[in-house]
């Protein structure tokens, strides 16, 4: 329903991305995005721009709709941009725009963390444009699996996300279908004044929560009948397996950091 | 109101890898007060179609008029309201947008909305409350309490208790018992009738469309498949199994009837009774028709 919302919209696809394991990408980009702060100069920047852009190339996700995807943030990419012109008053002034004095440190400041935001958006939506949610949530069992010894409900954290993942296109299906069936009814969810459009929710989410409380059941229902008892001794379908091309990847992202230590000051 | 497609075609998320066309170059008429059946096999756009017509989508290419409205690619109504309160729809499931504390309220929810005056709301209520077969007890209960196809009563009543002029069916008797189905589509067959409503019904039954319709549309993949007179359309066996649909009942039974028997009879929409009639003529005179 909503064309904009990219982040968590799986793009089906084949590519070197797509294939690798997903423990390995959730490993790299979780490091990636402590590393995104240790770089401060060009050089550094550059040889993260090079990593996560290569990336979305390798991936094979059209550009055109990752960057309709990034729509939203890039509000916030460009507010902390003019932000940090406005306030940081290091180095010597630049230009001057409507009696602000806008300083080199603000540039370069405001340059660096706008890119900062870019890259950290970049390569998280490529782990979910390029990652079924099913895959994560197994990555994520299998990574957490250490703290099962100290009796960490790992199994049943792992069984919550896949549930309500798999649930959020049919939630959407819903509300998409309810607003429909309100809106020929009268309802006008877009215009009007702001009173009359909280009020034009209730007939929405009323009948949202009563069919997700059904639903609810009955899929607990449903797994009981097909007798689920939870996490122990229960075997997977899809082992997740590392491979050669992990490897090869992982490698190739100790290159990555060993080159952004040598090149950041 | 007449109702009319030229070359319309919808495609779902355009633009976007998931790009996925829907209807694809339509065009038909539907002068009023027709009762119009909409079938095809699932998936071939019927719901989409119906979406349409009250502007709950428009059109990505071609041009919807309902009445004096227009519905193209850019451009849409002013008076959207005006639009859905001439076109009543009643969706699969209906039930699911029940959500006021009684079923009073969520009848008059829609008149209300379409700004009907609140002694005419109280009138329209309890007139669609019979017209669904339930009695005034059920107007202070919570539609919550009731059973599944009670619910679906209410629903349509909360459809109907809008008075449109399009009343637009999308398998409004899925899931009731057949009782039930029997009742409903009789109960929007008196409606048609007695308010000269232009109807249009989406079903999965070639029963409901050759009992009601005056002119039937098959939709296959988007595209228009066959349109026509049910007697015209529903005898071409061959041509309807090739999207997964079958004659009905009455014209299958022609069929074999005259196979067996080596009679010539026509469909021509007979009723039960008449059928029978001309069967009994045939068995009873021995001859051959």
């Amino acid at each position: 329903m909503n064309n904009a919302m990219v982040i968590g919209q799986y793009v089906p696809g084949n590519s070197l991305v797509h294939r690798l394991d997903p423990r390995t990408k959730i490993t790299i980009i979780f490091i990636f995005v402590f590393i995104v702060f240790l770089a401060n100069n060009i050089g550094s920047y550059t040889i993260l721009t090079i990593f996560a852009l290569s990336s979305m190339l390798t991936s094979r996700v059209p550009l055109k709709f990752v960057l309709k995807g990034l729509m939203p943030v890039w509000f916030l990419i460009i507010f902390t941009f003019i932000l940090h012109l406005i306030i940081t008053k290091e180095g010597t002034v630049v230009f001057e725009v409507f009696a602000f004095q806008v300083y080199s440190g603000g540039l370069i400041q405001g340059f660096a963390i706008s890119m900062r935001f870019f890259l950290l958006i970049l390569v998280t939506s490529l782990l979910t444009l390029t990652t079924t949610p099913i895959e994560i949530t197994d990555a994520i069992e299998s990574i957490l699996q250490p703290l099962k010894k100290v009796r960490f409900p790992v199994h049943e954290l792992a069984l919550m996300m896949s549930i309500s993942l798999r649930f959020i296109p049919t939630l959407l299906q819903e509300t998409e279908k309810i607003s429909k069936a309100q809106a020929s009814r009268g309802v006008d969810f877009r215009t009007g004044k702001i009173k009359d459009r909280i009020q034009a929710v209730v007939p929405l989410l009323v009948p949202l929560f009563v069919s997700a409380f059904k639903r609810a059941e009955e899929l607990a229902m449903a797994m009981e009948a097909r007798g689920y008892q939870g996490g122990e001794g229960r075997t997977k379908l899809r082992e997740l397996k590392l491979s050669k091309l992990d490897v090869w990847i992982y490698l190739l992202f100790v290159i990555v950091i060993i080159g952004l230590l040598i090149t950041r000051n | 109101m007449d109702i009319t497609f030229e070359n319309v075609s919808y495609i779902y998320q355009q633009h976007s890898p998931f790009a996925h066309k829907a209807i694809d170059q339509l065009s038909f008429h539907v002068p009023s007060g027709t009762f119009l059946a909409i079938v095809g096999h699932t998936g071939s756009g019927k719901s989409t179609l119906i979406q349409h017509l009250n502007g709950l989508v428009q059109p990505t290419a071609g041009k919807v008029k309902i009445g004096d409205f227009q519905l193209t690619a850019d451009k849409k109504p002013k008076d959207m309201k005006q639009l859905r309160s001439n076109v009543g729809v009643v969706f699969q499931y209906p039930e699911h947008q029940l959500f006021e504390e009684t079923v009073a309220k969520d009848i008059s929810f829609g008149p209300k909305n379409f700004g009907v005056g609140d002694s005419e709301i109280q009138h329209r209520v309890r007139e669609a409350l019979q017209a669904v077969g339930l009695t005034e007890d059920y107007l202070e209960r919570s539609p919550f309490d009731l059973s599944g196809g009670q619910m679906r009563r209410v629903a349509i009543a909360g459809v109907l208790a809008t008075k449109p002029s399009v009343l637009v069916l999308d398998e409004p008797t899925a899931g009731l018992d057949p009782r039930g189905q029997k009742e409903m589509m009789n109960m929007f067959y008196k409606r048609h009738q007695a308010e000269k409503l232009t109807t249009i019904l989406v079903t999965h039954s070639m029963e409901d469309a050759v009992t009601y319709a005056d002119h039937v549309l098959i939709l296959n993949k988007g595209r228009k498949y066959m349109e026509g007179k049910p007697e015209e359309v529903f005898v071409q066996k061959e041509a309807l199994q090739k999207v997964q649909l079958d004659t009905p009942e009455v014209v299958t039974f022609l069929d074999r009837w005259n196979d067996k028997f080596n009679t010539d009879f026509r469909f021509t929409r007979q009723s039960e009774r008449e059928l029978a009639l001309a069967i009994a003529a045939v068995i009873k005179g021995g001859k051959r028709s």
